[in-house]
């Protein structure tokens, strides 16, 4: 172990480090959002159609499981490695293993938030003479957008967490500056770590308060942010 | 990939879980304490829900490098990370299990006269196996996931072949491969352990997720 002055001398040189480079930070940053935006646009894109319409006709949970727990069990590093043997490196290497990566927690949760929905409710509906389009949109999606947004929040979360991995492959960012002690010291690797801690840590807050908002009112009473459920975990 | 399994893809693999288990293991022993004093102090509950949320925000490859200068380059700096996502996956699901127990269930124990203590060990805790089971099967998949990323610090486990060959210029990259399917073969057999293990332990909970 290292003495605790050196430790928080490096600590301090860190954060001098985020002071002296802010618009070289700001940029990588901005190249990191680039390419997790993109990656999650794809994911949502392909992954929520289908899980909505999945457990809107209640078929394919196997489907939902299986996406859930290849999804876990694949490694972010072997993702982006394997696709880069495939698609070679750089932006749409990475966009694609991020989107893979993600379409986990999106198509999981948004099967279950629609399937989910009270059979109740829906009998209901139809008795009151609903198309499956009015259905789908004024029962059964209102009801499941908090586990169905809670998805998209923690694939939003891993991709942003995972970008900085994609900097092996060329996808840039802030993971650039972290693997790459050479030029950058342990100062810079810190102060980008220390950066990319508070872009996680802002996307995260940013769309927990955004899914309080798109929350319907009716199903606010239980706090959204610290939910214990499972599901918040998947 | 003979040829590499005893020098490289063999220790790797022992080597991951390894890593694994320990992560795991540490991290229970935590979850499990702090989990009963969430259950019994229920105020407690919320804020160590929100803080270890964003605790599980912090990228694997950020928390390894600002750990750095107070652990080094060492094993036990890729535990305290590894340590600490297990703790916040685990802690809200045995919470969340402790709560199960339905609320006349619970009326009917203390009717016969069970004392808080009986009523955790005899009724709350066999209600909870499930959820224990299914957060530890979370806890054992993503550890095997982030595990790899310690290569990125250390020359151990099922990450680093697959960090080393991507330092190579070859386009065709078998240790990618087989490394990768490894670990996913190592968390999809871990998984199915831990529903046996779920099986064996609630015999009368066979159709629960």
């Amino acid at each position: 172990m290292l003495a605790d002055t050196a430790s928080l001398h490096t600590f301090v040189q860190a954060f001098h480090f985020i002071g002296d480079h802010p618009g070289f930070l700001a940029t990588k940053a901005l190249e990191q959002l680039e390419l997790s935006g993109a990656a999650l646009g794809l994911a949502l894109a392909v992954a929520l159609p289908l899980g909505i319409v999945l457990g809107h006709l209640h078929r394919g949970s196997g489907l939902a499981i299986g996406a859930s727990i290849v999804g876990r069990a694949l490694p972010s590093l072997v993702l982006i490695a394997a696709f880069l043997t495939l698609l070679g490196i750089g932006f749409v290497n990475n966009m694609v293993a991020l989107a893979v990566l993600a379409s986990g927690p999106i198509l999981t949760n948004a099967f279950d938030a629609v399937d989910g929905v009270d059979r109740d409710a829906v009998e209901a509906a139809r008795g009151m003479g609903m198309t499956d389009a009015q259905l789908l949109r004024r029962v059964e999606l209102p009801l499941a957008v908090p586990l169905l947004f809670t998805g998209v929040r923690v694939a939003a979360v891993t991709v942003v967490a995972t970008a900085p991995i994609a900097a092996i492959a060329g996808g840039g960012g802030l993971g650039d500056i972290i693997v790459n002690q050479a030029s950058y010291r342990l100062e810079g690797v810190i102060g980008a770590s220390i950066c990319v801690m508070a872009l996680s840590a802002a996307v995260f807050l940013a769309l927990a308060g955004l899914q309080v908002a798109v929350t319907p009112r009716g199903l606010r009473r239980t706090s959204v942010v610290g939910d214990t459920s499972r599901k918040e975990m998947l | 990939m003979r040829g590499h399994w005893g020098d490289t893809l063999g220790p790797a693999l022992v080597q991951h879980v390894e890593l694994t288990a320990i992560a795991v293991g540490i991290g229970f022993a935590l979850a499990f304490p702090l989990s009963l004093l969430a259950h019994r102090f229920r105020r407690t509950e919320h804020p160590i829900g929100v803080v270890s949320a964003l605790l599980y925000t912090i990228p694997s490859l950020a928390l390894f490098q600002i750990l750095v200068p107070f652990t080094g380059i060492t094993w036990t700096t890729v535990e305290i990370a590894l340590v600490s996502y297990t703790l916040v996956i685990l802690f809200p699901n045995i919470v969340a299990g402790l709560r199960a127990a339905p609320d006349e269930v619970l009326e009917a124990a203390r009717g016969m006269g069970l004392t808080r203590l009986q009523v955790l060990t005899r009724v709350e805790l066999p209600l909870a196996v499930p959820a224990i089971v299914g957060g530890l099967r979370i806890a054992v998949v993503s550890t095997i996931s982030i595990g790899t990323i310690a290569a990125f610090l250390l020359p151990k486990g099922l990450g680093y072949p697959i960090f080393l060959a991507l330092k190579e210029p070859t386009p065709f990259k078998t240790e990618i491969y087989s490394a990768g399917v490894l670990s996913v073969a190592l968390a999809l057999v871990c998984d199915a352990a831990l529903v046996l293990l779920r099986r064996a332990l609630v015999p009368w909970a066979r159709r629960a997720a």
